[in-house]
């Protein structure tokens, strides 16, 4: 993985994300066996319970996908098909524990606006702070920051610490930063709203102009018009597996469940 | 998945991005302080009224000149802040961080870099209070106190792998965060800060120099030591560097194997 945020290295492997058979199995420890004690009398008693087993979430199965350089994916399913853990996995944050992944490029994950964020200190703090995790430098945002602040419209609040923002007033910040930057492969979790109409519709385009910076876009939404304008191909996710994969509309049409 | 050259990368990478880890340490430092009017100044004077209090009370305990013993525990007493601080926030270190580990696939390292980053920076703000120790008693210090300049890069080399190991381990096993942070309190008073050790071992008492020999076997004695003797000009005991060098290349051996195995189960665990 060239998760690295030095720019002066020139990648030599085009980007790409390949995965095969990739699974993620999440271990679920409850109070008890999350101890120490619980394994220490396990194999001391040498009478190996099965139910000392670690209970697991099977939350990946069998995935399969090859995206190159320029792929520009929607991703769709229902609540818990694991949109959100697939794109955890394309990101390189879970390794498979099963098959194979290899993400090629520099990630930049949008899933939480607020990650990142500190409410003790002050707006533009965030911008570097928020910008330093997204693989940018100091000096890429500094360069940056005078544009951020135009595009958030915070004005002095931007002086102000965090904690005394409005929800709508964080999401602009967010936004401002994540939409600044340039990524080889961005990875974008739906779940941007709190912000008035007449905002939205300015971000949509910075949205569009990032998608468009971007070497690669895998996009989870629930929305079809903004999929629309942002993807061309499409990935349906169901329990787990991908249950469709290839051109947008096939996959959407499939989704919905109308004929093809 | 497992491999070697995963682990090494793990560590690379993360230096790369000192630019990240850098700026956030001093954020974490800023942060505490913040609306407070003296602000990291705080460490500082927090470190001299402890030392002072702590040399003032145990020289009188012991009937020791507090010229003598006084610079023996602040020294003593800022190597251990450092110290303690990489194991007690160490063991925290990931858990800590779940946000940012679930959030933006970064090395762990980065994390445990940021961790050593901000003890360094607490290191220093203490060194403030050596100085002016300095000029009430002067110490007859020679070139070899450059030694404590080698010997705090050996200790912060050592605060990495303590940290990404029992980090790894703790989030693995919650029981070990408690059982680490009471070790942590313990091993303060069995370590010479705010005892002299020779003062002990030279004891005209024959039981008392024998059991203060079994200090020997604690290795945080020697990690005080290769820092602590420079600094109060005395001579080196190339005992103590032989000692810490053996665990530095011991313990690093055992977190490359510990990241090699588990560095990608830790975004599963935490």
């Amino acid at each position: 993985m060239s998760v690295s945020s030095d720019d002066t290295v020139v990648p030599t492997d085009p980007i790409g994300i390949v995965t095969k058979d990739a699974c993620v199995d999440f271990p679920i420890f409850d109070a008890k066996s999350r101890s120490l004690k619980k394994t220490v009398v396990g194999l001391v008693g040498g009478n190996v319970d099965s139910s000392r087993k670690v209970p697991v979430i099977e939350a990946l199965r069998d995935i399969t996908v090859t995206l190159e350089h320029g792929a520009r994916v929607g991703l769709v399913g229902h609540n818990g098909a694991g949109k959100s853990t697939l794109l955890r996995l394309l990101s390189g944050i879970y390794e498979p524990t099963r098959g194979f992944a290899e993400v090629r490029g520099r990630v930049a994950p949008v899933f939480d606006l607020g990650v990142g964020m500190d409410p003790e200190i002050s707006g533009l703090e965030n911008i570097m702070i928020r910008g330093l995790f997204l693989g940018m430098t100091r000096k890429q945002m500094q360069e940056r920051v005078d544009d951020i602040a135009d595009f958030t419209e915070l004005g002095d609040f931007l002086h102000m610490p965090l904690r005394t923002y409005s929800t709508g007033m964080r999401v602009r910040l967010a936004l401002g930063v994540v939409t600044s930057i340039d990524p080889e492969i961005l990875l974008l979790d739906e779940g941007i709203g709190a912000v008035d109409a007449a905002f939205l519709e300015k971000s949509k385009q910075r949205l569009v102009s990032l998608v468009e910076r971007s070497g690669l876009l895998v996009f989870a939404s629930h929305s079809d018009e903004f999929l629309r304008e942002l993807c061309d191909t499409g990935i349906w996710m169901e329990h787990g597996r991908i249950r469709q994969q290839g051109d947008l509309e096939d996959v959407l049409r499939a989704y919905k469940g109308l004929p093809a | 998945m497992r491999s070697w050259r995963r682990a090494v990368d793990d560590l690379g990478d993360g230096w790369r991005q000192r630019q990240l880890w850098g700026h956030l340490g001093w954020q974490d430092i800023r942060q505490r302080y913040r609306r407070s009017v003296l602000g990291p100044v705080w460490i500082t004077i927090s470190m001299a009224v402890t030392a002072v209090a702590l040399g003032i009370l145990y020289s009188g305990l012991f009937d020791i000149e507090l010229s003598r013993f006084l610079p023996h525990v602040l020294v003593g007493f800022i190597v251990w802040a450092f110290i303690s601080g990489c194991i007690a926030e160490g063991s925290e270190v990931f858990i800590a961080n779940e946000g940012l580990i679930k959030h933006l696939p970064s090395p762990l390292s980065v994390h445990v870099y940021r961790l050593v980053w901000r003890q360094s920076l607490f290191f220093a703000h203490n060194m403030l209070v050596y100085l002016v120790m300095l000029l009430v008693y002067p110490q007859p210090l020679k070139w070899t106190a450059v030694y404590a300049i080698a010997a705090f890069a050996v200790l912060a080399v050592n605060g990495v792998w303590v940290a990404l190991t029992v980090g790894i381990v703790t989030t693995r096993f919650r029981d070990i965060l408690p059982i680490t942070q009471s070790v942590v309190q313990l091993m303060f008073f069995l370590t010479p800060i705010v005892w002299v050790y020779d003062e002990l071992v030279n004891s005209p008492n024959p039981e008392i120099a024998e059991r203060a020999r079994l200090a020997e076997f604690n290795p945080f004695l020697h990690y005080v030591e290769i820092i602590r003797r420079p600094l109060l000009g005395q001579d080196q005991v190339w005992r103590h560097w032989v000692v810490v060098l053996v665990i530095t290349v011991v313990g690093w051996a055992l977190t490359m194997l510990v990241l090699r195995r588990y560095r990608s189960r830790v975004s599963y665990w935490v």
